[in-house]
């Protein structure tokens, strides 16, 4: 191996009596790509918050290229030549590229000169590593994908010789992040190291030099990517077996439960967000929506579920039309055995300040089997919350715990048992393992195909493409607000890529 | 990642946080005294003899703390909403209006355990109507709620000096307020209960209004944490897009809820005018509402938090009016400011010293604090 561009030793963390990190050491190659995976909660983001400076370790050292360093503050690691580029990106969405990338680094007390210095060290930075952006747009015109390019430019304009990306493939196409890969692979022919945290193992295959996993605030194994598998790091990820993809039957497709028609909808700015959409579900089938992040998904999942209104078309459950205009009651869709999993669960499918079983009738605060008169029947609530926790495996098993407290993972299993046990006949689901560990996925993506296999509809939107493809028994892929194609499970992912891109859509269109 | 701030034990978050920031407070207050050139010993003495050292003393301090209980309580509902109702001071001095009509009307006829149910419901009335043209404007345009009661407090202020000084003036009257009720609309004073233990009252204001207070701490527990109502209210006030997302109308739980928390301040009106003065006055409230604000914040928002929060600024107010009488040096703004810095570290610097108690604890004991984050990995 190289000479070490980082060097950690014995890394403790803790926050109170939580032991984010114990006793870690890595040691990551100069110009190599290095990556760090690990389920949600296991401490990455921690690690290498305290590399940037943003927590300190409790104890161990840091090395940067052979030399201890104290790092305090992220000035101190700008200073030692560590960028990051967050998952959320850091952008001034108002300024220009250029204003963006001098931001904190101005040099002078009026912009003029330092602003022609950054145009000129970008351009030299465009040319070396194929990182094409216009100075002068206005970030928020631009796609995210350029955005991160951004980030990207800014950590090197400051001189990173190291760069930790924290998981930046999320909220990218396929083809966007084929660009990245070849971005960070430019990166590291010229000497630059790259830290990749992620939790996709494709990813890790695809670009690492060297892998390493964490789990539950230890790390777990170092391995070279090319004598490793996606198995065994899953495996090594969770500490059992797991399975990648859930293995299901034929769908027996039945009636149509839930018919949506020139469905048109607007987001608050008035821009049409979803465009004339027609499509139906069965009994008995999944059927998955693909697509980048932001393609009108979301308003969608809204307007069916009654929460935001729909400009024209209908959408009939079991037949029966659901008003649009009025913004139909969420509460009455429910009566009528829609249930619905939000993308949001944070903000929109739970209260994180409640505790479990208060968060467990959310919705269905309504029914009597929860109440006495205008009371609320706790203990028929908190037996009714630690039945579902039994089902469904919540942990830790506690109903009077606050949501909060529960890992992502868990807190999707509380919403998912809350909405599958009403027992409704369609159920539409938003992202259903954003955020939520390997092995919770394994049990969320087999629920959803019991539900399929007691003949439900199911509808999953969901920007993983892997997901949409082991789950769904027919996928259609939305694109700027339209249903750009319709595919079955077994169409491969250069195809739904394009699609998602918009690309074949384009191409029809000339 | 995880939260940097891990869990305390409840009674440490509850007893001990209160607790440091207030002796925190003191101390503070205490330098202040020590600027005037007083002692700050002997000041602290004489606040909390002058407040619970004799009977006629607990007596004004419960009388004081009955009027926060009840604004106190109106500000937590509007909040455990998501709604700051800053406007606990105008529902409640409007309120005035609806006692003075009741008492005014059947003091002559009635005994007062009529004339009170009587105007409990109209002051309640007429508080939560003054809330509600603030919610409604809220609910249906947008209009922020805590700029619209704050006008409200002006225009209720306005609207009752032209009464007091106008229609609900005796004729005869020179001073800007109503006649003196007759005894149908005295209510019973309380002090026997503390003279049952033995203290001496000479005259205090307490009445059965601090009883209404108690029942009314206990309803608004129910309320929140036992009913529907306050099961939606909650989620609104926690997330308003997951109480869409459970289908609770937005205009029906802000209406309802600030028409509660304005009722609640409307009954605050009953303490002053029925248990003490026996007339609507000019300013009766004279800031109790804010006063609410500060109480709501300390006690938590809980109804317990609320009463003792509350007793601890009549405290105040009782002390530090003994204070200022017997040390010349120290006026009453001395006092403001004392109360300004019990409100400064208990409700704006609240979290100051928390980080350093949970280390403290963690240090003690590593499983009493924070575990429930981790043992849920794995899943």
């Amino acid at each position: 191996m190289a000479q070490a561009a980082i060097e950690l030793i014995g890394i403790n963390k803790s926050f109170g009596a939580v032991r984010a990190n114990r006793d870690i050491n890595l040691e990551i190659g100069r110009g190599t790509i290095h990556g760090i995976v690990g389920e949600n909660g296991a401490g990455k983001s921690t690690l290498m918050s305290i590399l940037y400076g943003f927590y300190q370790a409790d104890s161990g050292e840091i090395r940067v290229g052979g030399q201890p360093a104290s790092i305090k503050t992220p000035n101190d690691a700008i200073a030692l030549g560590i960028g990051m580029v967050h998952q959320h990106f850091m952008l001034v969405d108002n300024f220009t590229v250029l204003d963006n990338v001098i931001l904190g680094a101005e040099s002078d007390a009026l912009l003029k000169k330092s602003i022609a210095k950054a145009r000129s060290e970008l351009e030299r930075l465009e040319r070396e590593y194929g990182l094409e952006v216009d100075p002068d747009a206005i970030i928020e015109e631009l796609p995210v994908g350029l955005q991160q390019r951004v980030e990207i430019l800014k950590a090197l304009y400051r001189g990173a010789e190291i760069l930790i990306l924290d998981e930046p493939t999320g909220v990218l196409t396929p083809a966007e992040a084929d660009h990245l890969f070849r971005i960070l692979g430019q990166l590291k022919d010229q000497g630059k190291t790259v830290v990749l945290i992620t939790h996709k193992l494709r990813e890790i295959m695809a670009i690492t030099d060297t892998v390493s996993v964490m789990r539950q605030g230890t790390m777990v194994a170092t391995r070279e990517t090319r004598k490793t598998t996606v198995e065994e790091l899953a495996e090594l990820m969770v500490g059992r077996r797991v399975l990648l993809r859930v293995e299901k039957g034929e769908a027996e497709a039945g009636a149509v439960k839930l018919a949506v028609k020139n469905l048109t909808v607007k987001d608050t700015r008035g821009v049409t967000m979803v465009d004339d959409i027609s499509f139906d579900i069965r009994a008995g089938e999944i059927v998955g929506i693909a697509g980048v992040a932001g393609n009108g998904q979301s308003e969608l999942l809204e307007a069916i579920s009654g929460i935001r209104r729909a400009v024209s078309g209908s959408v009939m459950l079991d037949g029966k039309p659901i008003d649009l205009t009025g913004a139909a009651d969420p509460g009455e869709l429910r009566d009528r055995g829609l249930a619905h999993v939000p993308e949001d669960r944070h903000h929109v499918g739970l209260v994180l300040a409640f505790e479990e079983n208060e968060n467990s009738i959310l919705g269905y605060h309504d029914d009597p089997r929860y109440l006495k008169g205008p009371f609320l029947n706790i203990d028929a609530i908190r037996n009714d919350a630690r039945d579902k926790i039994a089902k469904y495996d919540i942990r830790p098993a506690d109903c009077r715990l606050k949501t909060a407290n529960f890992s992502g993972g868990n807190q999707q299993k509380i919403v998912l048992a809350r909405e599958m046990e009403q027992d409704p006949g369609v159920l539409i689901v938003g992202q259903p393992t954003r955020g939520v560990d390997v092995g919770a996925i394994e049990f969320i993506h087999k629920r959803l195909i019991a539900m399929r296999d007691q003949g439900k509809a199911v509808l999953v939107v969901s920007v993983e493409l892997d997901e949409i493809r082991s789950l769904s028994d027919r996928i259609l892929v939305m694109f700027a607000g339209r249903i750009v194609g319709e595919r079955g499970p077994e169409a491969t992912e250069g195809e739904l890529g394009l699609l998602m891109a918009g690309i074949e859509h384009q191409e029809a269109a000339l | 990642m995880s939260a940097p701030y891990a869990k305390l034990p409840a009674w440490a978050d509850y007893g001990l946080i209160p607790l440091i920031n207030l002796f925190v407070a003191f101390v503070v207050a205490g330098f202040v005294v020590l600027l005037v050139g007083e002692n700050p010993l002997r000041a602290a003495v004489i606040l909390v003899e002058g407040a619970f050292g004799k009977g006629t003393g607990i007596a004004f301090t419960l009388f004081y703390a009955t009027t926060f209980i009840f604004t106190g309580l109106s500000v937590a509902v509007a909040a455990h909403c998501g709604l700051f109702n800053i406007g606990t001071e105008g529902q409640a001095y409007i309120a005035g209006l609806g006692i003075a009509i009741v008492c005014l009307s059947f003091d002559s006829t009635l005994p007062w355990w009529l004339t009170f149910p009587l105007a409990i419901i109209a002051a309640a009335t007429v508080g939560a109507l003054w809330a509600l043209i603030p919610a409604y404007l809220q609910a249906k345009r947008g209009s922020h709620i805590v700029i619209t009661t704050i006008m409200f407090n002006f225009i209720a202020a306005s609207t009752m000096v032209y009464l007091l000084v106008g229609p609900l003036k005796p004729a005869a009257s020179q001073a800007p307020q109503t006649r003196n009720f007759l005894a149908g609309a005295e209510l019973p004073k309380l002090n026997w209960i503390i003279e049952l233990f033995g203290a001496k009252i000479r005259s205090a204001p307490l009445n059965v209004t601090f009883l209404l207070a108690l029942v009314m701490a206990f309803l608004v527990w129910l309320l929140i944490w036992r009913t529907k109502l306050g099961y939606e209210m909650r989620t609104y006030g926690h997330s308003p897009k997951a109480a869409r997302y459970a289908g609770i109308s937005e205009t029906r739980i802000i209406i309802t809820a600030m028409m509660i928390s304005g009722g609640l301040a409307g009954m605050m009106a009953l303490n002053p005018v029925m248990g003490d003065q026996h007339n609507v006055a000019i300013d009766f409230v004279s800031g109790a509402g804010f006063v609410g604000i500060a109480v709501a914040l300390m006690g938590r928002l809980h109804p317990v938090g609320i009463v003792l929060a509350a007793i601890l600024f009549g405290m105040l107010y009782q002390g530090g009016a003994e204070l200022a009488f017997e040390m010349p040096a120290i006026s009453r703004d001395m006092i403001v400011i004392i109360q300004g810095l019990v409100i400064l570290f208990a409700g704006a610097l609240e979290h100051m010293f928390r980080p350093y108690i949970q280390a403290l604890f963690a240090s003690f004991s590593p499983r009493s604090v924070g575990m429930e984050a981790v043992k849920g990995k794995g899943a």
